[in-house]
């Protein structure tokens, strides 16, 4: 067997990529809270950093495609791995109690496809601006700041004035942390870089940085019901 | 005490099988469940019925050949013990014991609860040795080996290959077999050799018996009547990664 | 017929390789037309079919269970002995045969044991070379732990496991050949017949336990390794499936059996609880090295906690009795005091059957951490089992039938008195004499499979010429008819006992009568018994299913038959040998302060049984010890 055999048709090959193509996504998770944290510096700095991403094409379109790869990949991977794994048990049990195991590691597909939904209704927010899933009546495209710039700020704020679509953000963050709970360890555990001595601090240390990824992420919409911006709407 | 079993009897591997429930008299607690088995098969053939096959053998957890889902858990659910090893004294008086077999697509069932693991062997015979013929060895002590690398390689060489970690993994993957397996030769410098030709080799066995996919969720480690530790499926994962991409 | 021990001349010490020398061998291109069955898959049928295989013969290999991994040397727990000196204390290749041939009570074949003494060496390497995890020193070498029945430290183990450890390393050098092509595994599958044609073993006849199916498997030589007759008590250390139905039925075939009387009971097991005991659970011997064994001196303490009762008020009888070896006596020693003290009343636990293992002591001395290495495993056994904690209370003891010595007769070659078919490991009576030590049973098996067989085999087709046999021959066809007719004799009886409830009679019986101790009158009444159940058995026993089916019902039923007929000759045997000796104590002979009375002038022989047919009394044929290297001296261990 070559080398391709080995990743796109073992198990093990699946899970590597699986593992590696996580590790993509999670450092782009990382990436994007930091940038997007920025709104709270105000609308100077999150207006600029937005204009700077989007008048340097040769480096976003890049960074777009590897991501939509990496998203195809991973969801690529999981899906074979599910219908296999599927496969691996026909008759169920009438009685199955699992021991050891955590939530999060039970539900990483049903989890991993919820935040897919997400992520697409979240292009479609935020990236295409698209007016009729924003409800709020108004057109996103049409914002721009004094620097005739597009205004993210004013897109942000009043994206997330609104309960409902902020509800959802934070109900998919907090998804986002239990996949990430158990996928940051996990791909330590897939790709080898673990062992006893490790383990309790990967395990640990991968609930953390899910658990400030997703204070990270929320904190944004949960301080705009609060009433953070408001003026600018106004 | 007196107890209720629901036991899952299927006549051979062709047809369909189903629960049929049991009484279980004047249980005592210093009876293994498997002794409180055979009471129950001793009233069914006096009753001219069919006794519940199951598989054992050692009855003192170390041949692997019992295999019985109590209550939803491999083995029973309590840390380090095999069915056999498994006693009445943590049941209590009323209680209805659910009893199935190891499901999974590569352990096909032979009669009501005994499974077929041969699966498991052909594994083995894919590369869970260290190609030595008889004879012409060198001297045990010509290869200091530390005693940590010695006793990390028998945590792993303790694996009864039940199969029960195929048993409660939710995917019925066989990782933590193959990679207590591989472990316990790749971490000596006598399995260092072919150790990752092992590692694809078995793996891709493996893959082929139709067990599925670790997702690490630790249910296999958990139920191991010998804790076999997660950490090996790691160093499993490592070996087959290095094997693949360097071409070993 | 004679007995040809087929022992080669010269010296003791240079019989072996002079042997290896004069033995013709088979050019390695013609090995692969020679086939050979191999029945058992434990240390020896294991390492036999997977060392014939990589030398280039087609092997066939059987076992009942579903893997051959899962053979009853798996739960060896102690170690394997090796004459290393690797610990420098003064062992060598003469001391373990001789420690042997001594712990045997001069009852073994002098020249067998010194040459497993000799390939004991080579054990240790090849396992190692195999991947066997052994306990190692901080500096990385080799450890060893000093066991009953020898002054120097020259066991190897592997934790509390080394049984499996031993066994997973053969059985992995079996898979590769398996994966090779070179051997064909047939598991869950019972070898019920064995095939004679012109005199020579032929092949055999096997069930598939799975399907029900019977067929014919042809071969050149057919080895047997499938381990020892313990089972025939009912309780014993044994898995449950082990039993002594091919060497009986090979016995019937014209494979003499040797000795059946010596039968070991080990001294530390777990006590029974109760009528539904199963099995019983061996507590490996090693715990002897620290702990230490007493009774209540006072029968009216022997219901108080043993905490209470104070240390002058206890009798460590073993260290009284044997101060030099003190609670690292033999095995049928310390099973004997055992008995003594129970006898007399000063037994504890539950039915007063059980003597404490104490190592309160030994936790005082070198602390807790390391008796919990030391032994970890096997207190969390005890506790599974017993639901008491062994740091806090004492452990509770009682000896059960744990090997059993006799078995096939064999010559210096392994081969049976019918040609063609070679027996191995404990199957066999060949090394252990009236009693073997500890940590002796997995260099045994070893040492016939890997550095034995292979080479004896290859003498006997060299030099038999034997016509290549044919599993269509008629006496295949007329065999495996027999075998049909056998089956459904048990399934049509359809009576009111189930084969447990007999087989649990019987042990019971052989038990009291043919157990710890024996005497003529009760052996007599064993022997007139017996007949009596086995006609019971035939008329009574219940064996529900039909052939055609996985039916352990019947598998177990055909086994027990087998036994039924087995313990009558394990009697015969005990009641002829009027003397002690070993595992067999007969208590009209023994010395004024009890120990065994061993009588060399009449009895320094093996006792070869042979089958004359079916309600016949079979007849024995004695192979006379002769000892040149050694003085046939009183067995001391004080």
């Amino acid at each position: 067997m070559n080398i391709i055999a080995y990743l796109f048709k073992s198990s093990l090959g699946k899970k590597y990529i699986m593992a590696v193509t996580g590790c993509c996504l999670f450092l782009f998770v990382v990436g994007h809270m930091v940038g997007n944290l920025q709104v709270f510096l105000g609308p100077e700095a999150i207006n600029r950093y937005g204009h700077f991403l989007q008048s340097n094409p040769e480096l976003i379109w890049p960074a777009r495609l590897g991501l939509l790869t990496m998203v195809a990949l991973h969801i690529w991977s999981a899906a074979r791995l599910s219908v296999e794994n599927r496969a691996a048990r026909p008759v169920a049990y009438q009685t199955y109690k699992p021991m050891g195991s955590s939530y999060a590691s039970r539900t990483m597909l049903m989890g991993g496809l919820i935040i897919a939904t997400f992520i697409i209704y979240h292009l479609l927010h935020f990236t295409f601006q698209v007016q009729a899933i924003n409800f709020t009546g108004q057109n996103f495209v049409d914002f721009t700041d004094a620097e005739k710039r597009h205004d993210i700020f004013k897109m942000i704020v009043t994206g997330f004035r609104n309960p409902l679509v902020s509800g959802f953000y934070l109900l998919s963050m907090s998804l986002l942390c239990l996949h990430l709970s158990h996928g940051v360890s996990s791909m330590f555990q897939s790709i080898g870089w673990k062992n006893d001595t490790y383990r309790p601090i990967i395990d640990k240390g991968a609930c953390l940085v899910a658990g400030v990824i997703f204070l990270g992420y929320s904190s944004i919409p949960v301080a705009i019901l609060l009433g953070f911006g408001k003026d600018v709407v106004k | 005490m007196n107890l209720t079993l629901k036991v899952w009897r299927q006549k051979n591997g062709q047809s369909a099988g189903h629960f049929d429930t049991y009484p279980a008299r004047d249980v005592i607690e210093d009876m293994s469940f498997l002794e409180m088995l055979d009471v129950v098969n001793e009233d069914l053939i006096a009753a001219g019925k069919d006794p519940i096959a199951f598989d054992s053998d050692c009855r003192e957890g170390i041949c692997g050949m019992c295999s019985l889902v109590i209550n939803g858990v491999p083995h029973g659910g309590h840390r380090g013990t095999a069915t056999c090893q498994l006693h009445m004294r943590h049941f209590k008086d009323g209680e209805t014991i659910t009893i199935e077999p190891w499901r999974a697509e590569a352990f096909p069932i032979i009669k009501d609860v005994a499974v077929n693991r041969a699966a498991f062997d052909r594994i083995m015979q894919a590369g869970g040795f260290i190609s030595v013929n008889t004879g012409g060895t060198p001297d045990g002590n010509a290869i200091p080996i530390s005693k940590a690398v010695a006793d990390k390689s028998m945590d792993a060489a303790a694996c009864i290959g039940c199969g029960a970690c195929v048993a409660a993994c939710k995917n019925a993957s066989a990782m933590l077999f193959v990679a207590a397996k591989v472990s316990q030769l790749n971490l000596l410098p006598q399995g260092e050799p072919e150790k990752h030709r092992r590692a694809l080799a078995m793996v891709t066995q493996m893959d082929k018996e139709g067990f599925g996919s670790c997702t690490v969720t630790g249910s296999c480690e958990a139920v191991c009547p010998k804790e076999i530790s997660l950490s090996f499926i790691a160093k499993l994962n490592r070996d087959y990664g290095i094997g693949a991409l360097l071409g070993k | 017929m004679a007995l040809e021990s087929n022992i080669p001349s010269g010296p003791l010490a240079q019989k072996w390789d002079k042997h290896k020398f004069d033995i013709k061998l088979v050019n390695p291109a013609n090995k692969r037309k020679f086939d050979v069955i191999v029945v058992g898959s434990g240390l020896a049928g294991a390492s036999a079919a997977a060392t014939l295989g990589e030398l280039g013969y087609k092997v066939k290999c059987f076992c009942y269970q579903d893997s051959p991994r899962r053979a009853h040397s798996i739960a060896a727990q102690g170690g394997i002995n090796a004459a290393k000196n690797y610990q420098n204390d003064g062992d060598s290749v003469h001391r373990l045969f001789y420690d042997t041939i001594k712990g045997g009570d001069f009852r073994a074949r002098e020249a067998n044991v010194y040459r497993l003494a000799q390939v004991s060496v080579n054990i240790i390497d090849q396992c190692v070379a195999q991947g066997v995890p052994f306990a190692r020193e901080y500096g990385g070498l080799l450890s060893n732990r000093s066991f009953g029945g020898a002054q120097v430290s020259r066991t190897f183990y592997a934790r509390g496991q080394t049984g499996q450890q031993l066994l997973l390393g053969a059985y992995s050098a079996l898979c590769r050949q398996i994966g090779m092509g070179t051997v064909k595994m047939y598991p869950r599958t019972e070898m019920l017949d064995v095939v004679v044609i012109d005199g020579h073993a032929k092949g055999i006849i096997v069930r598939d336990l799975v399907s029900g199916e019977i067929s014919s498997h042809a071969a050149d030589a057919v080895v047997l390794a499938t381990g020892g007759y313990g089972n025939v008590f009912f309780l014993s250390t044994n898995a449950k499936g082990c039993n002594a139905t091919a060497i009986w039925r090979a016995y019937k075939k014209g494979a003499y059996l040797a000795n059946p009387c010596y039968t070991q009971i080990h001294p530390t097991c777990i006590p029974v609880s109760g009528e539904h005991q199963s099995k019983l659970t061996l507590m490996s011997e090693s715990l002897r090295n620290d702990g230490r064994v007493w009774v209540p001196k006072k029968k009216e303490d022997c219901d108080k906690a043993p905490g209470s009762i104070a240390e002058d008020d206890r009798d460590y009888y073993l260290e009284r009795k044997y101060p030099s070896y003190g609670n690292l006596a033999p095995r049928d020693i310390s099973s004997r005091a055992a008995k003594e003290a129970c006898d007399q009343g000063r037994g504890v636990g539950p039915g007063k059957l059980g003597v404490y293992l104490d190592f309160a002591d030994a936790i005082k001395r070198l602390g807790l951490n390391v008796i919990r290495e030391r032994y970890g495993n096997l207190f969390d056994m005890y506790e599974k089992i017993t639901g008491e904690n062994a740091y806090q209370v004492p452990m509770r003891i009682y000896p059960a039938v744990h090997y059993t010595m006799g078995g096939t007769w064999v010559d210096y070659n392994l081969m049976s008195t019918l040609p063609g078919l070679f027996v191995l490991g404990e199957a066999n009576f060949s090394d252990h004499g009236a009693n073997r030590l500890g940590a002796s049973a997995l260099m045994q098996g070893l040492a016939d499979g890997y550095f034995v067989l292979p080479y004896t085999i290859g003498n006997y087709f060299a030099s038999s010429k034997q016509a290549k046999p044919s599993s269509s021959h008629a006496e295949f066809k007329r065999a495996e008819e027999e075998v049909r007719k056998f089956t459904q004799r048990l399934l049509s009886i359809k009576g009111k006992r189930t084969p447990t409830s007999l087989h649990r009679e019987l042990g019971k019986l052989l038990w009291e009568k043919c157990g710890m101790g024996r005497n003529a009158a009760g052996l007599k009444e064993a022997l007139k018994r017996i007949p009596e159940l086995r006609e019971e058995f035939w008329k009574t026993v219940n064996v529900t299913g039909e052939a055609m089916e996985f039916n352990q019902a019947l598998e177990y039923a055909g086994r027990v038959a087998d036994f039924m007929e087995f313990g009558e000759l394990m009697c015969l045997d005990a009641l002829d040998r009027n003397e002690s000796c070993g595992g067999h104590f007969r208590e009209e002979f023994q010395t004024p302060d009890g120990e065994a009375a061993r009588n060399d002038e009449k009895y320094a022989y093996v006792a070869a049984w042979e089958f004359r047919g079916q309600n016949q009394a079979p007849v024995m044929h004695k192979e006379t010890l002769e000892y040149t290297e050694v003085h046939m001296s009183t067995r001391s261990y004080k």
